[in-house]
């Protein structure tokens, strides 16, 4: 198919999917609403797998050139607002290694939660409405990945935080996903500034918008701030950490993270696609679009760094402690993320040829399939058990076979065992982070160890273990076929996804690279897997008391990462003590009764004046007529007194 | 004007006249108060008549006491029953009229006697005659100087307006 | 000589005062144009007199009468029509229930 239609049409589709079926939907029986939108999402995926594929594999002299050199495409462009001839904001559909890994994985993922959520959403309120707010979220996604350019980036950004939004609150009957879906819209949003400001700077220096500009002349974007600093950095250095925030807001980097384990309120096929696979690696997919941007700036690239591993640890620390089995996943995302953040941030071109980027990319596509894959089993085991505490769980993986062995190969995937995809892609990022400095190596190590750790005491937790007594009256039945079809097909793509030479295909100065296996590192990071595994084993296979022996042991270490180290406590603080009370209150009060007072003064003034003037205004004749002839005869009196 | 007959009219004219306004605007009947109106216009015509003017006299009649109070008289019955009374006055209300309507007295009387007991009138003031018929109409519809042709095309035009409007105005709809 | 023409304009004067504060005082409609009518008729009284004893050779007073008398009679007609008709809309004639035009 024509390049330029099937790149509308993939953005058009979710769109009138959209429209369609959140003008429409409530029309519809429940059943067509769901086909319709699969089968929308469906001719999406394979127009996407096209475009993906002519991009990669055509070899036309549009997308790479005679030295294998990848080249950055802009299948088309319209200008949507021209203020100025500098200032003009367009709309495109840009095609690069990234963007066309992109649009595999978002509509790949997006598919696949379509058609769990058949199963999975089936019977509930507001079915169509859901379907509507999907085909929102993805088209949003989609264009966000093609942007050509920053601000049609940053609208797209905000279409996604919107329908992120609408998807966390979907059960808008219960508070506590009302509260997370605006948790999360307050938190992004206020990330969302620092990107603003963040592409103002950026856009104020260069006189652009556009990607293909600003990431083929970088030095020129250095030399356009023409060395201007504020507060002893760069401005450059400035625009890009405030973009950055962005990134860290919709990433959920520490400590903007606070929004993604609330957001796990929304369904749980949601969260595999926005909180786990697509929306939360808009921020690495910024970063990685800004890339070669972002080399121009060190301090830059070492914030992201320092961001990122602290927010890895944090998070797998916090993975460790938590019951609720959506809580551990959505942490656990976090620190994934931050993995492929701390990737980019190592990816300097003198070291490896900036492997780390490829590496990013890498973990990103694999992380996005077995993540997904994991949410979505876990979604099976709630969808059986009804609730979201392994607690209530135990010994499942007689009653739920394919869920169980989908579940295992997402936790090898993600613990890094050798053949599964997380290994590759994990171990490229671990050689780029011993490049770049053995501590970040040795660190990042440290948390892949405590990913495998906490990972499979989520595994034994839920599978092994003892049975819950409550099987016994509601047994646990395996999931229907709409739910188990992409959980096998993710499985699937997540023990081969490995081998895909990704290297040959997103790099980021966009030529081909060779990967080959750095042995040292692999070899550390399987032992420190396997090691964990087995710890793991040895606390959680059976019911024992050694797990609670280790918590009383270090109470206080616990209770600390179980309460998320009291992140939310420390925001709710400063909202409400600092902020609130000791800003707000005040300037409420000035307004009240300093500003309003004074209105309410002019008013109260303008009112009693009129009040006691109002008698003169009576309307009525003989009134005037008494006033009119006393003030005539004093003038006739004075007159008689003058004159005579 | 020194006969003691004329003297006596006279004292029956200004009695009547300060009698009847008074009852005029003191009355609770409003009928009355048309009525005793009536009695005042009739006693001004009897001072024009003492002042020589026949003819004005004979309008002031005719046109006030013939056509204006009987008007009067027809809006009255027509707007109120038969023994209405106008509701006790406010003292404060009767007191501000009271006090306008002294206060104009004292200014203007003042202003009457300090004036009039200090100048002397013109002399001819004896032989002044009545104007005879003849002499109304020629003034009143010649074009010479102090002749009234066009005030007196101007109140018939306004006359003629008027009772279309009055016509207009009561009609009902 | 002077008492001649002040025993013209007393009474005149008391009229004008009793139409004053008639037109103050009451609340009947009809009655305030009463009032009105005897103010009108002392000032005719003034203008008359004025003529007779100021101007003797000239008719300029008398015939400023005959015109305010004509007028008065304009617009008492007129008046009253408008009475009558609010007569209609507000079922008497008091003038403090006339003031729905106000607001």
């Amino acid at each position: 198919m024509d390049l330029s239609l099937s790149s509308h049409l993939i953005l058009l589709l979710p769109l009138a999917m959209f429209l369609i079926l959140g003008l429409t939907g409530m029309k519809m029986s429940h059943r067509l609403a769901g086909v319709l939108g699969t089968l929308g999402m469906g001719v999406t995926l394979l127009l996407a797998y096209a475009v993906a594929a002519t991009y990669f594999f055509s070899g036309s002299s549009d997308f790479v050139d005679a030295a294998g050199l990848r080249l950055q495409y802009s299948v088309f462009d319209y200008t949507w607002l021209e203020f100025t001839d500098s200032l003009v904001i367009k709309l495109g559909f840009f095609l690069d290694p990234i963007s066309a890994m992109m649009l595999v994985v978002i509509t790949t993922v997006s598919f696949m939660v379509h058609l769990y959520s058949l199963g999975y959403m089936k019977g509930e309120v507001g079915f169509q409405r859901y379907y509507a707010f999907l085909s929102l979220f993805t088209f949003s996604m989609l264009g966000l990945v093609v942007a050509t350019n920053i601000f049609q980036m940053y609208i797209f950004w905000e279409l996604v935080g919107v329908s992120s939004y609408l998807l966390i609150g979907f059960f808008y009957t219960k508070p506590s996903a009302v509260s997370a879906s605006k948790k999360a819209f307050i938190v992004t949003r206020f990330a969302d500034l620092g990107f603003l400001v963040g592409i103002l700077i950026l856009s104020f220096y260069t006189r652009t918008f556009d990607f293909l500009t600003l990431t083929n002349s970088p030095e020129a974007v250095m030399a356009s701030t023409g060395g201007a600093t504020f507060m002893g950095a760069s401005v450059l250095t400035w625009a890009l950490v405030l973009i950055f925030m962005g990134g860290m807001g919709k990433s959920a980097m520490m400590p903007l993270h606070i929004w993604l384990p609330d957001a796990m309120e929304g369904p749980t096929p949601v969260s595999a696609l926005i909180h786990a696979a697509t929306m939360v690696v808009a921020g690495v997919f910024l970063v990685a679009r800004m890339f070669p941007v972002y080399l121009q700036s060190s301090s830059a690239l070492m914030v992201i760094t320092v961001v990122g591993a602290a927010t890895a640890f944090y998070a797998a620390v916090v993975a460790c402690t938590q019951i609720d089995i959506k809580r551990v996943l959505a942490f656990s995302t976090i620190s994934q993320i931050a993995f492929m953040m701390t990737a980019l941030g190592v990816a300097l071109p003198t070291i490896h040829e900036g492997m780390g980027y490829m590496a990013s990319m890498f973990h990103l596509f694999t992380h996005a399939m077995f993540k997904a894959l994991l949410f979505l089993g876990a979604g099976a085991i709630i969808h059986a058990v009804h609730s979201n505490n392994y607690t209530e769980m135990g010994g499942l993986r007689k009653y739920m076979p394919i869920t169980h062995i989908t579940f295992l190969i997402g936790c090898l995937a993600i613990a890094g065992i050798p053949p599964f995809s997380g290994f590759f892609s994990k171990d490229e990022m671990l050689t780029a982070m011993m490049n770049n400095h053995p501590f970040w190596g040795y660190w990042m190590t440290m948390v892949a160890g405590l990913t495998a750790f906490y990972m499979f005491r989520l595994y034994y937790r839920i599978f092994w273990w003892e049975e819950n007594k409550h099987y016994a009256e509601h047994r646990p039945h395996e999931a229907p076929l709409t739910m188990t079809i992409p959980l096998i097909f993710l499985a699937l793509v997540s023990v081969v996804a490995g081998f895909i030479p990704f290297g040959e295909y997103v790099t980021w100065n966009r030529e081909p690279y060779e990967i080959h296996l750095d042995w040292s590192v692999a070899v550390t990071s399987i032992v420190t897997a396997v090691v964990a595994i087995t710890i793991a084993t040895a606390f959680y296979r059976k019911k024992n008391d050694l797990p609670d022996r280790l918590t009383r042991r270090f109470q206080w270490l616990w209770t600390a990462a179980n309460r998320r180290f009291y992140f939310d406590e420390l925001y709710m603080f400063i909202t409400h003590s600092i902020i609130f009370r000791r800003v707000c209150q005040p300037i409420a009060w000035f307004d009240r009764h300093i500003i309003d007072g004074t209105m309410n003064m002019f008013a109260s003034v303008t009112n009693r004046a009129s009040s006691a003037i109002k008698g003169l205004q009576s309307g009525s004749v003989q009134s005037y007529v008494v006033v009119y002839l006393l003030g005539s005869l004093a003038i006739a009196a004075v007159v008689c007194v003058c004159l005579i | 004007m020194d006969s003691v007959g004329s003297y006596i009219i006279y004292g029956i004219v200004a009695l009547s006249i300060v009698v009847f306004s008074v009852l005029t605007v003191t009355t609770r009947r409003i009928l009355r108060s048309a009525t005793y109106l009536l009695f005042t216009l009739f006693a001004t015509a009897g001072l024009y008549f003492l002042l020589d003017y026949e003819f004005l006299g004979a309008v002031q009649i005719a046109v006030y006491a013939g056509g204006i109070v009987v008007l009067f008289v027809f809006s009255i019955l027509l707007t109120s029953r038969p023994g209405d009374k106008s509701e006790k006055l406010a003292s404060r209300r009767r007191m501000l009229g009271g006090v306008a309507a002294l206060a104009t007295l004292a200014v203007v009387g003042f202003a009457i006697f300090a004036h009039f007991s200090s100048c002397q009138l013109a002399p001819a003031v004896e032989q002044a005659a009545s104007v005879d018929m003849t002499s109304i109409g020629h003034f009143l519809l010649g074009t010479e100087k102090f002749q009234y042709l066009l005030p007196f095309e101007a109140i018939s035009v306004l006359l003629l307006a008027c009772i279309i409007g009055g016509v207009v105005v009561a009609r009902r709809r | 000589m002077e008492l001649e023409i002040l025993k013209y304009l007393i009474p005149a004067l008391i009229m004008f005062c009793c139409g004053v504060y008639g037109f103050i005082t009451r609340k009947n409609m009809i009655a305030i144009l009463i009032s009105l009518e005897l103010m009108l008729n002392a000032v005719d009284i003034n203008f008359v007199v004025f003529n007779r004893f100021l101007f003797p050779g000239q008719l300029e007073g008398m015939f400023f009468t005959l015109f305010a008398i004509a007028l008065a009679a304009a617009e008492t007609a007129l008046a009253i029509a408008i009475i009558v008709n609010l007569f209609r809309a507000v079922k008497n004639v008091d003038v403090r229930n006339v003031n729905k035009m106000k607001f």
